[in-house]
Formats: C-alpha cells, sequence, structure tokens
C-alpha cells in the first residue's frame, strides 16, 4: 500500500506549493504545500512529514505523517501516523492511528467496514516513517494533474 | 464558586512552590482503572441505532475503535491542547490575565445544536483554565440531544495539587486505560492557563470541586449522578 516502496508513484517535494484542484490516476506523494483539492479514485496518497495540505481529499488510501486541513474519503483506508496534525472529518472503511497523532474531527466507518471486526487498529510507535523528503518536484508522472493556480515549480504534465 | 477554588489553589500552590517533591509520572505509564461511569454507559452504547459521541480528551485509537465498531460516530476534539493556545490570552475589566473564552468557543466545540448523543468529557473540568470550564459546559449543553449523556471525572482533595492528567482510553465495557499525558513543551510558555501555572513537564490539576460545585456547574441538566472511586476521583454521569 505505501507507494514510497513501490517507487511507482508521483511526488510533490517540499519546495513546490499547488493551490487547485489536482487530480490523477497514479499514486501520490504529497511533501509540499497543497490548497484546493485532491482527487486519486482508486489511488493511494501520501502525506509526507513535510507535507501541508488544506484540501479534500479523494483518494482509495491515505497515510498523513504531516498537515493536513481538509476532510478525507478513503474509500479502503486512512492511517495517521505520530506525526500527523489533522484537523477535518475521515471517511473511510479502515482506520489507523499512530500514539502521537494529532486529530480534531469526525471519524465515520463506511456501513461496510463496520460490520467487520477490527477495523481500526492502533499502529505502534516503532512503525516505518515514509523516506519521501526531497528538495523539488522530483516528478510528476504523466496520471497526475494540477489544474488551478500554482505557486512555485508545479508537477510537470 | 471561584473564591474556593481559589483558596484551595493557593493551599496546592503553596505545596508545590516548597518543592512538594511530587513524582512525576513517566509518560509511557499505563494504568487500568474499572469505571462504574462507563457501566452505565454501556446500556445505551449497545444501541442499534448510531449514536453521535464527542470525545474531549486526546486522541485516542482505542475509543475510536470502541465507537466506530458499534457502528457509532465519534467526534474527537482535545480542548485541553487546544486551551494553550498562547493567543487566546487576554486581560479582563480588572486587568487580570485570562482567556478569551469567547474566541476559544468561535474555533472549538464548532457543532450544530443537539447533535451528541454521548459527551466524553473525562477529567477536562479539573484541569481547564477558570475562564473557560463555565462557557465550556455551556457549550456543551447546547450540543447535547436532550437525553444526552455526559460523563466526567472530578478529583477529590485528598488527590493533591501534582494529581498527573491522564488521557483515558477505553479497553472494555468496565475498563479504562490511563495513559499520563505529557504536554509540549512549548505549552508551557503562555502567559495563563492550565498548562502556565505548572511546574511540572505536564498539566497542572486547577482546582477542586465539591459536589456542589459540581451540581452548580451542571445546573442546566436534568440529572447529575456521582461514583465515589477509589483513587480519589469521582465519576459523574450527567443527563442533558
Amino acid at each position: 500500500m505505501d507507494p514510497a516502496k513501490t517507487g511507482e508513484f508521483a511526488h510533490i517535494g517540499k519546495s513546490v506549493i499547488i493551490k487547485g484542484e489536482l487530480s490523477g490516476s497514479e499514486d501520490l506523494n504529497v511533501d509540499g504545500v497543497v490548497e484546493g483539492t485532491i482527487q486519486l479514485q482508486g489511488n493511494n496518497l501520501v502525506i509526507g512529514p513535510n507535507g501541508q495540505v488544506k484540501a479534500d481529499i479523494h483518494a482509495k488510501s491515505v497515510v498523513v505523517q504531516g498537515k493536513l486541513e481538509g476532510n478525507i474519503w478513503a474509500s479502503e483506508r486512512a492511517e495517521l501516523r505520530k506525526s500527523a496534525a489533522v484537523v477535518g472529518d475521515i471517511f473511510t472503511q479502515r482506520i489507523a492511528i499512530e500514539e502521537g497523532a494529532y486529530f480534531k474531527g469526525k471519524v465515520d466507518i463506511q456501513k461496510e467496514a463496520a460490520r467487520t471486526a477490527s477495523s481500526i487498529t492502533t499502529r505502534s510507535e516503532s512503525s516505518a516513517e515514509g523516506k519521501s523528503a526531497s528538495g523539488t518536484a522530483k516528478s510528476a508522472a504523466p496520471g497526475i494533474v494540477a489544474a488551478g493556480v500554482a505557486g512555485t515549480p508545479v508537477t510537470k504534465a | 464558586m471561584a473564591t474556593v477554588s481559589q483558596s484551595f489553589m493557593k493551599l496546592f500552590r503553596g505545596s508545590a512552590d516548597s518543592g512538594s517533591g511530587a513524582k512525576a509520572t513517566p509518560a509511557t505509564t499505563r494504568l487500568t482503572r474499572r469505571s462504574s461511569g462507563l457501566v452505565e454507559l454501556a446500556r445505551i452504547l449497545q444501541s442499534e441505532d448510531p449514536l453521535c459521541v464527542l470525545d474531549l480528551g486526546s486522541t485516542s485509537a482505542a475509543n475510536i475503535r470502541y465507537m466506530t465498531e458499534r457502528g457509532h460516530k465519534i467526534y474527537s476534539e482535545d480542548l485541553l491542547e487546544a486551551s494553550t493556545d498562547p493567543s487566546l490570552a487576554t486581560r479582563d475589566e480588572q486587568g487580570k490575565a485570562v482567556l478569551d473564552s469567547k474566541r476559544f468557543l468561535s474555533e472549538n466545540l464548532v457543532f450544530s445544536a443537539a447533535q451528541f448523543d454521548l459527551v466524553l468529557c473525562w477529567n477536562l473540568a479539573d484541569y481547564l483554565d477558570e475562564t473557560l470550564v463555565k462557557p465550556v459546559v455551556a457549550r456543551l449543553w447546547t450540543t447535547m440531544r436532550p437525553g444526552g449523556m455526559l460523563l466526567a471525572f472530578f478529583h477529590t482533595q485528598e488527590a493533591g495539587p501534582d494529581a498527573p492528567c491522564y488521557r483515558y482510553h477505553i479497553l472494555s465495557q468496565d475498563v479504562l486505560e490511563m495513559q499520563h499525558i505529557e504536554a509540549r513543551k512549548d505549552m508551557r510558555k503562555g502567559p495563563t492557563g492550565a498548562v502556565h501555572t505548572s511546574i511540572h513537564k505536564t498539566f497542572r490539576l486547577q482546582r477542586v470541586f465539591n459536589n456542589r460545585h459540581i451540581e452548580n456547574l451542571f445546573r442546566d441538566f436534568t440529572s447529575i449522578k456521582f461514583f465515589l472511586t477509589r483513587d480519589n476521583v469521582r465519576e459523574v454521569l450527567v443527563v442533558r
């Protein structure tokens, strides 16, 4: 699930600022600033330790290590790592919250998952952190499209 | 009420300032306790209808799991941490340092009216700044449904001024796990408030409510029930 381990993901580096609508059909790792909306239906999103996102997010799975202000619609799973600070509501089937994560908002487990026992897990502190820090926009694979107003360098088409 | 509690805190401060030698509880220490209040809540938590629950303690995956596994919706809002925002500091008419309760409530506990069936207040009132306690309780009243329940813990005088501040994790329908809260370093630098009066690396007990104070605090609610425990804490179950 962790796209950082597969190498097949688009990456928004920590010096990148994107304002507007971000959509795509592949996994995305955000270590920069994104304001607007993120649409990754069927794909995974990782907000890295340096990531600062103010957006509503639609994705298959969402892993937050940085800061997020906005709602999460994760069709499969949402995960808040210990460095995460999330203000917003989470709608998902499964959720994992690491010790130390900050969360302000609502958790709404979707009905399919509510019937499943142990839909929520508590991660241990020793779990791996994403290794995605990058000084620039490393790459944006063809599936990612940024629409709207860009601050500093935006993803490539 | 304020006069009594302030007088009491003078005793606390006196003992603390003189170096009471309180033992700091390690952040990793986790204790368990049986909760009679939680047992009472178990009946409504078995409801087939999804309930709306508000947890005012630190983010707890255990509590979120416990509620969502039963089909309930849970909101998490750490008011104690929110109260440490240094920008909330202001002065009252007498020039005394206080927290801006109006601004605090414009940024926190912002929900539609009559929404919650259950509020888990834990020990918030004991550690929250004096300025915020009554406004917060009044706001909770507006956000709870008639018949909704609120669970709160209050220390007794025997607990002492250095009673550690815990976050509570629900383990089962009658057992809580208590985890010592370690305040972040940057939380202790403000001009007032629960953390700012602390001489330790944690939140500090602000006052001790007696039963009369507690009844007065929740006077707008329909009923109140006390559960005495062995660890110098009273559990209180309040019905809206």
